[in-house]
């Protein structure tokens, strides 16, 4: 128990500490003219002569969406590209086959997403110019791409003009991802975890068997996949396996880089927007939900596995099916619930395997989807919770509604919720779909409510651009690889777009004075509306499916 | 103000209309307004439909139905309910000024000296025209007095009986439609048409047929529109998961699951809300020009007060007499009292009180003293009395000594002279200094000292500010009297910020400075000069007695003419967006409760196991939905007087009052459901209605 | 249009830089600092021939040798996987038993449970300290050792992973077996 709290402790504490500084260079990285320690111009104009003219314009926030809308175009189509013809190029050594297209579309659609719900298993399919120059390359700039939105949310906040999206793109990418990936992935390759573009080795087993050891440049792909909330695993297990996660610290090592840089991010936008104090506040209430989801989640894992009930098997540890020794007792349930609150989507345990309820956490993080989100959206998911929050919280105060001074008014409000409602719509909808069809009903890999659960929980992870799964679902047929993919995109892009209009529109106001009679953005009692609103909004639609799933199948099973 | 037009919210005059309003208001046309009634309605309809056919094939459980789809059109019938009792409460004061509109005779001027008249209906009147209106005529329509003195009763729009003066020219010249003049005679030059008259614009106002939503409003209902859809999806997928795990939930469980999860509880109370706060302020005689000025009042940072008349008393005292050297008390009060005899200014009478009541100086009669009074006029801006060849005189302190200066260069000792101007001049500033008015005072060629007048300072203005100090509102005194004055008045009233010797120029520059740094402003003005800021400002309240050009500049009319009623709009404003977002707060949190009602109910058919989620106890499935949606319906006729009245508002700054609120309506909201539904069902249960 | 060029501009100095560029500066740290395991943490018999790697389980069925925990994918290593089963799931029970059998677990000598449990990937290479122990009978009969000759042998291979934060010491189980094989019998 002492242990599991240190170890808590030490991650989410850790991390959040380290995230100050971080959140400072990333300010400065991004929006060199917010710090007042030098300025990056240098590096400014480097970019803007790699982009081209386009880049040296300061673009409104259409053009910017524009803009950003044809990269993921041209990431889209080159990766698709790579995908399809991979066995006819290069960095090949184990001789991948071509794969199916409708499986093409949906990795595509999903690293373009930040997603990385993966339906192949990379060590099986993949080839490592696939892996490297489609997926890695996506994993960089898909998180440059979230990171740059909020940038351009952020000033749009401060009253600026958005910025230019081809600069901020790689300000993300080459100031911010590439050196830290630099770090860890170094950290993970002196951590154990392979790096050669040497094929497959075989070895033949102390018993006489002959045991072919998929490897590869694992540790460059771990890392940034970590750091950018991408989440797909070299190998299809993802972070359970030994070699993309050798040992105890390279999994904490691991969970630092995946709440890393989703927790810069509130430090970054406040900076941007010139209200630390507002940040520390949206940042305590991410803190507080992440803790209280990794509390059930610690608490439900250490029931034993049920289905050993009445076996002679011993009783006094946790459920272990699917999770890793090396990790320890707390590894898998604290990853379970820091995987899905960041939209990162890589597992170091299944969860599939979890017990019910503990699977109900990591649902809850992607339902919610704004306990630190995804690099870049998870603040701009949790600034529509904000925008619905202060509109409610502004009126029982008796002042119209207003945000940092811009007034929130029907228009606002109108594509805040729409971003919302979006997201349970995708989750809802395709669930009854599926759920009601041969489309879903003959891919489950568990029966009853767990059944239900896997379905929920893909369409979850989809929509939330989340990417990890209740993997025994044998999502890689037609119907899920379509229906995901498209659920992947729209999930992806409605929430940048509609939330950067929402600035555009806010921004073109008569910004209004703040004083002691306007809402506070900076006290607890924000803090408790926000918890309230993102609880209300974001969780209570998804109550009765919930309850057919996790919480049916823990009352049925669970009471023993 | 009068309390006594407060119409009871039982008062059986308005309910039992309502009721039968109620069901008028069924018309799709008049839900449709209403998104999430508009919902309620549509599904009450099609579950009617589905239990007729029901009802024909005959299927089970038909008696629960049928209880829960009259429960479904209790919700729509207690939504317009809530809003015909709001109209209600307009529509009794709009037949009472319907009935002083009555059909009017207008004595239309013609010819070139408009000597003539002749007999013409009041509606036929046009925007220009001159009328004549004498005793006991009715103004035929709004206009603006051109010559002429008369007094006017206008009670009929703003309840006070006592009669005033309007008179051409100057900041009083505009009548308005359906008053009466009482005496003399007035030329009045027509400046709105039938059907425009401010009458006319303040029954539609009350009857609410004009209210448009307000921005606030439209957004809050595409937020609810919004529950709304969330709950379709929440609520259309379950029978597929339904399907899923085996089973089939009924309709009418769905439907009464989706109707207690969205929002109806405000959605029925919305346009009650609104209604109600227009309602507030015209009984509080302010007539707002939309709705939006309303809820704008609420978002003032700025309040702009004039002082005379709203933060002082209009008329200064005296409070003291302060002789030169040489001079004794008594002599100067004596003198003073004797200058002010006839002088019938509020401030000339305090002198004489003052002089009574320090220095026991009796009134003396003018008449009996042979004295001649001389009045003020602006050019000598004295006042005083001659008599028995000596001349007292009081008044500005300059003007005093250069009276001294002309009358009396050739007599007396100059050098002495100039020394007891000095003094007085010392006094002088020593008053202005502390906020008050000197008042020089001299016999024959002899200075004797100066009159102390005061502003005074209202009782409890300066408590108000400082609750509006707390509300986040920073007060700026306007004043046409110097720096010096103004700092010490504002430092005794408490307000944050003066403007001293203030232009209508400086006003307008006032206000668009605050404006630029983001702050709304409100203020009130009565002038013609007014009109730009008044225009300018966010919120302009324009007093009934000024012009037609302020009038017009406002997107308020203070019907009382009173300039510290700023201050209630401001609340009624505030109460009106917090009453829509604490509502709206209660009803979002009602949810969870009702799901915890509901859900374990519904699903327990497919996984008996989840009844551990029947936190509540309650008896059955059945009983369990039935007390919902029950409490569901309830809850509205419940709200009721609270929509009308608005929830209390305190002047505490926004974080305590969120704090407040959010207690109340949003973690009241979260249990008072639990325990509704609870004693529902018991009840229910009780009467074995499930 | 001007857009795509710019897209395409960056998506040649991405490529470059984030994927050409960051891949080769990773493995070149791995070659020059752990280039035994960015090969793969192999295990190579004094003959030259790959026995396996240190990171990954294989299949040890046979009495003599310590067993790993479960594997759902049979220890596939260029496959890998979990069982994906729910822990309600009668599936676990099914296999439980067959596992429970083969140890001859008892009431009175419950089994550790990571050995009825598959691991995420089903490579997990290690086992507590005390499911090792739970096998010396079995391992010293077969090998007609000792029970502490064994135990001594699990006790110098076993380790806290995760140092002062581990609960339990563990073992690596394909190491223990090497292990026991070079010490003969």
């Amino acid at each position: 128990m002492l242990q599991a709290i240190t170890f808590i402790a030490l991650v989410v504490g850790g991390t959040a500490l380290i995230s100050w500084p971080a959140g400072r260079y990333m300010a400065w990285a991004m929006d060199p003219g917010t710090s007042g320690r030098g300025n990056a111009n240098a590096f400014t104009n480097l970019f803007q002569s790699i982009g081209g003219s386009i880049t040296r314009a300061s673009q409104d926030w259409k053009q910017y969406m524009i803009s950003l809308l044809a990269f993921n175009v041209v990431m889209f189509v080159l990766c698709f590209a790579i995908l399809a013809l991979q066995q006819y190029l290069p960095l090949n050594p184990d001789g991948k086959e071509a794969l199916e297209g409708s499986l093409i579309f949906n990795t595509t659609a999903s690293f373009t997403t930040n997603t990385n719900l993966q339906h192949y298993s990379g060590e099986v399919s993949l080839s490592y110019l696939s892996q490297l120059a489609a997926l890695m390359w996506l994993q960089f700039v898909s998180a440059a791409t979230g990171i740059a939105a909020l940038a351009a949310l952020a000033r749009g906040l401060a009253g600026r003009a958005s910025g230019n999206f081809f600069v901020d793109v790689q300000r993300a990418s080459f100031l911010v991802l590439l050196p830290i990936a630099l770090i860890v992935a170094s950290l993970l390759v002196i951590g154990g975890l392979p790096m050669t573009f040497n094929g497959a080795a075989v070895a033949t087993t102390l018993e006489g068997v002959q045991q072919t050891i998929a490897r590869g440049p694992v540790a460059a792909f771990v890392a940034i996949k970590q750091l950018g909330t991408n989440g797909g695993g070299f190998f299809g297990p993802n972070s359970t396996h030994p070699l993309e996660n050798t040992g105890f610290w390279t999994n904490a090592l691991e969970m630092f880089a995946i709440i890393i840089i989703p927790m810069a991010c509130v430090w970054m936008f406040g900076r941007i927007v010139g209200r630390i104090r507002h940040a520390t506040v949206v940042f305590g209430v991410m803190l507080a939900l992440l803790l209280v989801k990794i509390t059930g989640a610690g608490y439900f894992e250490t029931a034993p596995t049920e289905a050993f009930a009445g076996l002679p098997i011993e009783q006094n540890v946790g459920n272990l099916e699917g999770k890793e020794m090396r990790f320890g007792a707390t590894g898998g349930p604290l990853w379970s619930v820091l995987t899905t609150s960041t939209s990162n989507g890589s597992v170091g345990a299944m969860h599939d395997s979890l017990n019910p309820l503990t699977g109900l956490m990591p649902m809850i993080g992607m339902w919610l989807n704004a306990t630190f989100g995804g690099v870049g959206v998870g603040m701009i998911n949790m600034f529509l919770y904000m925008i619905v929050g202060v509109f409610i919280a502004c009126m029982m105060i008796g002042r119209t509604p207003e945000y940092l001074g811009w007034r929130v008014e029907a228009r606002e409000v109108k594509f805040a919720m729409l971003a919302l409602l979006a997201h349970g719509f995708f989750i809802l909808v395709g669930t009854a779909v599926f759920a009601a069809t041969p489309w879903g009903q003959n891919t489950l890999n568990n029966i009853g409510p767990h059944g239900f659960s896997e379905m929920l929980y893909e369409f979850t992870s989809a929509s939330a651009n989340n990417g990890s799964g209740f993997e025994g679902l044998g999502d890689d047929t037609t119907p899920w690889n379509i229906a995901t993919g498209l659920v992947m995109l729209l999930g992806r892009f409605i929430p940048i777009i509609l939330p950067l209009a929402i600035v555009g529109s806010l921004s073109a106001k008569r910004r209004s004075a703040e004083s002691s009679g306007t809402l506070s953005v900076e006290d607890g009692t924000f803090a408790g509306m926000l918890i309230a609103t993102i609880l209300v909004v974001g969780a209570l639609t998804f109550f009765p499916a919930a309850t057919l799933g996790p919480i049916a199948e823990h009352f049925i099973y669970m009471n023993g | 103000m009068s309390q006594s037009k407060t119409a009871s919210i039982m008062d059986t005059r308005i309910l039992i209309p309502a009721i039968g309003a109620a069901f008028k208001k069924l018309d799709p046309r008049s839900l449709a307004g209403n998104p999430v009634m508009f919902v309620v309605a549509v599904v009450s309809a099609l579950t009617t439909v589905l239990f007729v056919k029901d009802l024909i094939t005959g299927a089970a459980d038909l008696g629960f139905s049928f209880q829960i789809i009259l429960w479904l059109w209790f919700t729509v019938l207690f939504a317009n309910f809530a809003e015909a009792v709001a109209e209600g409460r307009g529509k009794a004061q709009a037949d009472s000024l319907r009935r002083s509109r009555s059909a009017t005779q207008a004595k239309l001027l013609s010819g070139d000296d408009r000597s003539e008249y002749r007999l013409v209906p009041g509606t036929s009147l046009k925007v220009g025209d001159v009328v004549l209106v004498e005793a006991g005529d009715i103004i035929p329509s709004d206009g603006e007095i051109i010559e002429g003195v008369a007094s006017v009763n206008e009670a009929a729009i703003t309840g006070e009986s006592a009669p005033v003066i309007r008179e051409s020219g100057g900041d009083r010249s505009a009548v308005t439609g359906g008053t009466q003049v009482l005496s003399d005679w007035i030329r009045v030059r027509i400046t709105a048409a039938a059907g425009s008259t401010f009458l006319d614009r303040m029954i539609s106002l009350v009857e609410g047929a004009e209210r448009k939503k307000t921005p606030n409003e439209i957004a809050l209902n595409i937020l609810l529109a919004a529950m709304t859809l969330i709950f379709v999806m929440a609520v259309a997928t379950i029978p597929s998961f339904a399907a899923y795990a085996g089973g089939a939930i009924p309709v009418i469980v769905l439907v009464a699951l989706f109707v207690t999860l969205i929002p109806t509880t405000i959605g029925a109370l919305l346009s009650a809300i609104g209604i109600a706060g227009m309602d507030r302020l015209v009984r509080f005689n302010v007539l707002a020009m939309s709705g939006r000025a309303v809820e704008a009042a609420g978002d003032v940072d700025t309040l702009l007060l004039d002082k005379t008349g709203t933060i002082t008393l209009g008329n200064r005292q005296a409070t003291e007499f302060r002789p030169v050297s040489g001079v004794s008390e008594q002599e100067l009060a004596d003198a003073a009292q004797l200058a002010s005899l006839a002088d019938e200014t509020p401030e000339g009478r305090s002198i004489v009180v003052l002089a009574k009541e320090k220095y026991g100086i009796r009134g003396r009669d003018m008449a009996s003293l042979h004295a001649t009074f001389v009045p003020f006029t602006a050019q000598s801006r004295m006042s005083g009395v001659d008599f028995d060849g000596s001349s007292i005189r009081k008044g500005a302190v300059d003007a005093v000594l250069r009276y001294i200066d002309r009358a009396a260069p050739k007599t007396g000792n100059a050098r002495a002279r100039n020394g007891t101007a000095r003094e007085i001049q010392s006094i002088a500033d020593d008053i202005a200094k502390a906020g008050g008015t000197p008042l020089a005072v001299v016999r024959d060629d002899r200075l004797l000292g100066v009159i102390h007048l005061k502003d005074i300072v209202k009782g409890g203005i300066r408590e108000r500010f400082a609750e509006l100090r707390r509300m986040g509102i920073r007060t700026v005194m306007i004043t046409g009297d110097n720096p010096m004055t103004a700092a010490a008045i504002a430092a005794e009233a408490g307000v944050d910020d003066f403007l001293a010797q203030a232009t209508p120029e400086d006003k307008l520059r006032l206000i668009r400075d605050e404006q630029a740094r983001g702050k709304l402003v409100a203020m009130c003005g009565d002038g013609t000069n007014d009109a730009p800021a008044l225009a300018q400002s966010d919120v302009g309240v324009a007093m009934n007695t000024g012009t037609v050009a302020a009038r017009e500049a406002g997107n308020m009319i203070d019907l009382d003419s009173d300039p510290t009623k700023l201050i209630e709009i401001v609340e009624i404003g505030k109460q009106l967006l917090m009453t829509r977002g604490s509502l709206t707060t209660f009803s979002i949190a009602n949810d969870v409760a009702k799901y915890f009602a509901i859900i374990p109910a519904m699903f327990v058919t497919l996984y008996p196991p989840l009844s551990a989620l029947n936190i509540m106890g309650l008896s059955t499935p059945q009983s369990a939905i039935l007390s919902a949606i029950i409490f569901n319906a309830l809850i509205i006729i419940f709200l009721i007087p609270l929509a009308l009245k608005g929830v209390a508002y305190r002047p505490i700054g926004a974080g305590p009052l969120l704090r407040r609120n959010l207690l109340i309506y949003g973690l009241g909201g979260l249990i008072v459901p639990f325990a509704g539904i609870k004693i529902i069902d018991m009840i229910v249960t009780a009467l074995h209605l499930a | 249009m001007e857009a795509l060029l710019a897209s395409i501009r960056i998506t040649v100095a991405t490529m470059a830089i984030c994927v050409a560029g960051y891949a080769t500066a990773v493995w070149a740290v791995g070659q020059a600092i752990t280039p035994e395991t960015a090969e793969g943490s192999l295990i190579t018999a004094p003959d030259g021939t790959v026995v396996g790697s240190r990171q990954i389980a294989q299949a040890f069925t046979q009495p003599k040798y310590f067993w790993p925990r479960p594997s759902a994918v049979d220890y596939d290593a260029a496959g890998a996987g979990g069982s994906n089963k729910s822990p309600t799931s009668p599936d676990l029970t099914a296999r439980a038993q067959e596992i429970i059998a083969r140890y001859g677990a008892t009431a009175e000598n419950p089994l550790p449970p990571e050995l009825a449990t598959a691991s995420g990937a089903g490579l997990d290479p290690h086992i507590s300290e005390h499911a090792a122990l739970y096998q010396t009978p079995r391992v010293a009969e077969a090998r007609g050792l000792s029970q502490v000759q064994v135990e001594t042998l699990i006790r110098d291979h076993a380790f806290a992973s995760g140092g002062f934060l581990a609960t339990s010491r563990m073992v690596n189980v394909l190491e223990l077996n090497l292990a026991l094989d070079r010490q003969g019998s």
